[in-house]
C-alpha cells in the first residue's frame, strides 16, 4: 500500500500547474486518482486511452491527466465518445462528465448511449449541484435541499442515476462514494475491462457549492455523511424497510453482457464483406 | 498490508495540500493533523498503520505513504510505472 | 513486378442518373469520406439513407444514426479527432441544432463537412420547399468571432464536385466547412459524371512528423494550420473548446487569446484565393452581371442567355463559395457594370454582403422570394432588361 501517489504523478501532465483549480476537498480529485490506478491495474497505455470531459468542475479535471483528453462541449461528451469510439475501436473512451452535464443538458445522449450499448466507460461525478457556476440545482437535488434556484428548497423530485442507466439498457451499472475508495477503485477498473456501454456514479462532494447551503460545516462533513448513508448493496435488504429508503446503496448494481455497438457494427461489416466476394 | 509501524514514512507536499483535512479527520493512527498554516502535517509518525487512507483520499495527490525499504530503493518505482 | 490490369470498375470514370444528395454522397466518398453521423431530416434525408447503406460495405466506413443534430455533429467531430473524414448532412431545423458544435470545431480546428439542404423557415417552415434563407446562419450561427468556410452547389454535378471541394477545404485548413443546397437542388435527378480517383485532387490532413515529444499541437507557423494527430497515434494532447495557449491548455491571457484568434482567421484570410470558388458566364463584355448561387443560379443563367439574345449585354457570376464572401470578384463586376442584380430565395442576405462592398460604385439590385417557389428565368430576366 505504497507509493500509490507517485504513480498517480506519472499519470499527470507534468507541464500542468498543480495543485489543479479545484477546491479543497472536492471529491472529483480522488475520482481521478481512482481512475489512473485503474488504468494502471489494467496495463492500459496512455496512448490508447482517450479521457473525454464535459462542461463543469468535472470537466475540468480532463486537462491533468496525460492521456489523449478531449474537453467537449456542455452536456454532449457522450456524443463525442460515441464518434470516436466508433471511428477507432481500438482505444479505450472514458466519459468523465458531472450530474447537471450528464442528466440535465445531456440527459438524452445518456439514454441513447446506455440504449447503444456504446463501448464507453461513463462516470457521472455526481454533487447534486451545479458547482461551477455557483451553486443552482440540478437534475440530482435532492428534495427540498437548498441551492442558489431553490432558495425555497427543491421542489422536483430528482434522478435516481443508477436506476436511469438500467431502465435505458446499460449493461453494468454501479454506484460508490469517492470515500469508499477500494470500491470505486475496483468498479471503474472492472468498467474499464469490459465490452459496451459501462455506467459508474461516483458521488463526490462539493462543500463550496453544495455543502453550505445544505448545513454541512466542513468539507469533512460531507464525507463523514457518505460514511453514514452510504451502504454495500448487499447489506441494505438487511435494513427494516423505513431505513433502507434513507440510505444510499453502492456496489454493483447490474453486470450482463450484452454485445457493444461497434461489435455489432463490425459484425455486420464482415458479413457485407463475406457476402460480397 | 504491512503493519510494521516502524517501516512506513509519511510525506506530504505543502505546496499541493489546500488543507481539507480529509486525511487528518479519517486516519485511524491520528498521525495527522492541519498545522496552523492550514496545511496538514505529520505529528506522531510511529503509529501510521500504512492503511493508505490518506493517500489514496487525498484529493491533491499531496501525500506519498511509503515503506523504508522502498525509499532506499526508490528507482524502482520510476520503471514500474511506465504507461 | 507485373502490371496488373485493375479490375475495380470504381476506378474509371463513370456515369450516373443521381439526385444532388446521391451526387454529395458520390463526392463524399471519392473524397474519402468514412464517417457519416446523422438524423433523418426533409429534405436532407436520402443523404443518410445512402450513406447508411454504402458506408457499411467499405473498409472502415462507420455510418451511425445519432439521437439529435447536435449528438450528430458531437459524433462527427469525434470521429474527425480520431482520424476520419467525416460529415453530417441536416435540413434547417437540424442546422440550428448543430451551431453549437459548428462553433466548438472552429475553435478546435476539427476539419468535417456538414451538407445543410436549405429549406423554408423559420422554424418548422415550409419542410419540402427550396429556400436560401441559412446563408447568414451559416457565416455567423454561431456565437463569437470565428472563421468558416461556406459553399454552395446550383446543379447535380455540382453538388459532388463541391463535396469534394469541401472536404478538401476543411482537411486543408483544419475548419468545418459547410455545403449550402437547397431542396430544389437536392432533388433535381440529372446525370452526373462520376470522376475516377486519379483525376480528382484529394487533400488529407498534415500529420505531425516530428517525434511526439517535440509536439507542440497549436504552434503558430506561416500556414497557420497546425498539423492534426489522430487520438491514439501517440501525439496525446488536448482538446478544448476554451480559448487555449499553443500546448491546447486553457488561458485568459490577452495576449495569447488575441494570438489564437488572430491565427484562427489569417490561416482562411491568407489562402482566400485558393478558398474563392466563381464561375462567370458571359461576363467580359457585361453591362449587367447577375450575382446568383444554388438552384437560383440556374435560372440566372437562362435568363442571362435569352437577355443576351433580347440584345442585353448580360453576365453571370455564380458564387460557389460564399464565406469567405468573394469580395474581388464582384468587386471587378461592380466597378465594370452599371447594375449588379442578386436575386436569391430570402430578404437579401447575399444582396447584403454585396451592398457593403458597392460603396455606391454601382447600383444593386435585388430580387427576393420566400414564398417557397423558385425565382423563374423570366423574372431575372424582367430586373435584367430594366437594369
Ligand atoms: S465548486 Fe464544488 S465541484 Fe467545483 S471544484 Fe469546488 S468543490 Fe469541486
Ligand atoms: S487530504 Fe491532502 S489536501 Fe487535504 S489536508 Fe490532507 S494532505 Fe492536504
Ligand atoms: S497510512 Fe493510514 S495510518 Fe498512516 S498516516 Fe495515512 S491514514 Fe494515517
Amino acid at each position: 500500500m505504497a507509493e500509490v501517489t507517485q504513480l498517480i504523478h506519472h499519470y499527470l501532465r507534468h507541464n500542468k500547474r498543480f495543485p489543479h483549480v479545484l477546491c479543497p476537498g472536492c471529491g472529483h480529485g480522488i475520482v481521478l486518482g481512482s481512475l489512473v490506478r485503474s488504468v494502471h491495474q489494467l496495463g492500459l497505455t496512455k496512448d490508447e486511452v482517450v479521457l473525454v470531459a464535459g462542461i463543469g468542475c468535472s470537466g475540468r479535471i480532463a486537462v491533468y491527466v496525460d492521456f489523449n483528453t478531449v474537453h467537449t462541449t456542455h452536456g454532449r461528451t457522450l456524443t463525442f465518445a460515441t464518434g470516436i469510439k466508433m471511428a477507432n475501436p481500438r482505444l479505450k473512451v472514458i466519459a468523465v462528465m458531472g450530474d447537471g452535464d450528464a442528466l440535465s443538458i445531456g440527459g438524452n445522449h445518456f439514454l441513447h448511449a446506455a440504449r447503444r450499448n456504446i463501448g464507453v466507460t461513463a462516470l457521472i461525478l455526481n454533487n447534486n449541484i451545479y458547482g461551477m457556476t455557483g451553486g443552482q440545482s440540478s437534475s440530482t437535488t435532492a428534495e427540498n435541499c437548498y441551492s442558489t434556484t431553490s432558495p425555497y428548497g427543491q421542489q422536483e423530485q430528482s434522478f435516481d442515476i443508477v436506476e436511469l442507466a438500467k431502465a435505458a439498457g446499460a449493461p453494468y451499472v454501479a454506484r460508490s462514494t469517492v470515500l469508499h475508495v477500494k470500491l470505486l477503485d475496483r468498479i471503474i477498473t472492472t468498467a474499464l475491462a469490459r465490452p459496451g456501454f459501462n455506467l459508474v456514479e461516483v458521488l463526490t462532494p462539493c462543500h463550496t457549492q453544495f455543502g453550505r447551503k445544505n448545513k454541512f460545516k466542513t468539507t469533512v462533513d460531507m464525507y463523514k455523511w457518505y460514511k453514514k448513508n452510504a451502504i454495500p448493496l448487499d447489506s441494505l435488504s438487511k435494513l427494516p424497510q423505513e431505513e433502507q429508503n434513507q440510505r444510499t446503496p453502492i456496489g454493483i448494481f447490474v453486470e450482463e453482457n450484452r454485445p457493444s455497438l461497434e461489435e455489432r457494427y463490425a459484425a455486420i461489416t464482415c458479413r457485407l464483406e463475406e457476402a460480397s466476394k | 498490508m504491512a503493519k510494521d509501524k516502524q517501516q512506513v514514512v509519511v510525506s506530504i507536499y505543502p505546496d499541493w495540500c489546500k488543507g481539507c483535512g480529509i486525511c487528518a479527520a479519517f486516519c485511524p493512527g491520528e498521525v495527522l493533523e492541519l498545522g496552523p498554516d492550514g496545511k496538514a502535517r505529520v505529528v506522531q509518525g510511529a503509529t501510521c498503520r500504512n492503511c493508505g487512507f490518506c493517500e489514496h483520499h487525498c484529493p491533491d495527490f499531496a501525500i506519498v505513504v511509503k515503506t523504508k525499504r522502498r525509499i532506499a530503493n526508490n528507482r524502482e518505482v520510476d520503471h514500474a510505472h511506465e504507461g | 513486378m507485373p502490371t496488373k490490369v485493375k479490375k475495380n470498375h470504381r476506378k474509371e470514370e463513370r456515369s450516373l442518373f443521381a439526385l444532388g444528395n446521391e451526387a454529395v454522397v458520390e463526392g463524399a466518398l471519392l473524397a474519402g469520406c468514412s464517417f457519416f453521423a446523422g438524423y433523418p431530416i426533409t429534405p436532407s434525408t436520402e443523404i443518410a439513407e445512402i450513406m447508411a447503406e454504402r458506408l457499411p460495405r467499405l473498409p472502415d466506413g462507420v455510418f451511425i444514426q445519432m439521437e439529435d443534430e447536435i449528438a450528430s455533429l458531437g459524433a462527427v467531430i469525434g470521429a474527425s479527432l480520431a482520424g476520419r473524414k467525416s460529415m453530417t448532412a441536416t435540413s434547417g431545423p437540424g442546422f440550428s441544432l448543430m451551431q453549437e458544435h459548428i462553433g466548438y470545431a472552429s475553435m478546435t480546428e476539427v476539419p468535417l463537412v456538414i451538407v445543410n439542404v436549405m429549406r423554408g423557415g423559420p422554424s418548422t417552415g415550409l419542410p419540402t420547399s427550396p429556400a436560401q434563407g441559412d446563408v447568414q446562419q451559416a457565416r455567423w450561427g454561431t456565437h463569437g468571432d470565428h472563421p468558416i468556410i461556406v459553399l454552395s452547389a446550383s446543379n447535380v454535378q455540382e453538388c459532388l464536385d463541391m463535396t469534394v471541394r469541401a472536404f478538401n477545404l476543411s482537411e486543408k485548413y483544419r475548419s468545418p466547412v459547410i455545403l449550402l443546397l437547397d431542396e430544389i437542388t437536392a432533388h433535381t435527378r440529372e446525370k452526373i459524371q462520376i470522376p475516377n480517383r486519379e483525376t480528382y485532387e484529394i487533400f488529407s490532413r498534415i500529420k505531425p512528423s516530428m517525434p511526439p515529444e517535440w509536439f507542440v499541437p497549436y504552434e503558430e507557423s506561416m500556414r497557420g494550420v497546425p498539423p492534426m494527430p489522430a487520438l491514439g497515434e501517440g501525439y496525446r494532447f488536448h482538446v478544448t473548446g476554451l480559448t487555449h495557449d499553443v500546448n491546447g491548455y486553457p488561458t485568459s491571457r490577452p495576449e495569447e487569446v488575441e494570438k489564437l484568434m488572430q491565427r484562427l482567421f489569417r490561416k482562411i484570410d491568407q489562402f482566400f484565393y485558393d478558398i474563392q470558388i466563381i464561375e462567370e458566364t458571359a461576363c467580359e463584355d457585361a453591362e449587367v452581371v447577375v450575382i446568383a448561387y444554388g438552384c437560383v443560379a440556374r435560372s440566372a443563367h437562362l435568363a442571362v442567355l435569352q437577355a443576351r439574345e433580347l440584345g442585353t449585354r448580360a453576365g453571370l457570376l455564380k458564387l460557389k463559395t460564399l464565406f469567405p464572401f468573394p469580395r474581388p470578384a464582384v468587386e471587378r463586376f461592380i466597378r465594370q457594370c452599371r447594375a449588379v442584380i442578386v436575386p436569391e430565395m430570402n430578404m437579401g442576405q447575399m444582396s447584403r454582403e454585396v451592398k457593403r462592398v458597392n460603396n455606391g460604385l454601382s447600383s444593386v439590385r435585388t430580387l427576393n422570394r420566400i414564398d417557397g417557389q423558385i425565382i423563374t428565368p423570366a423574372e431575372i430576366l424582367k430586373v435584367l432588361q430594366k437594369a
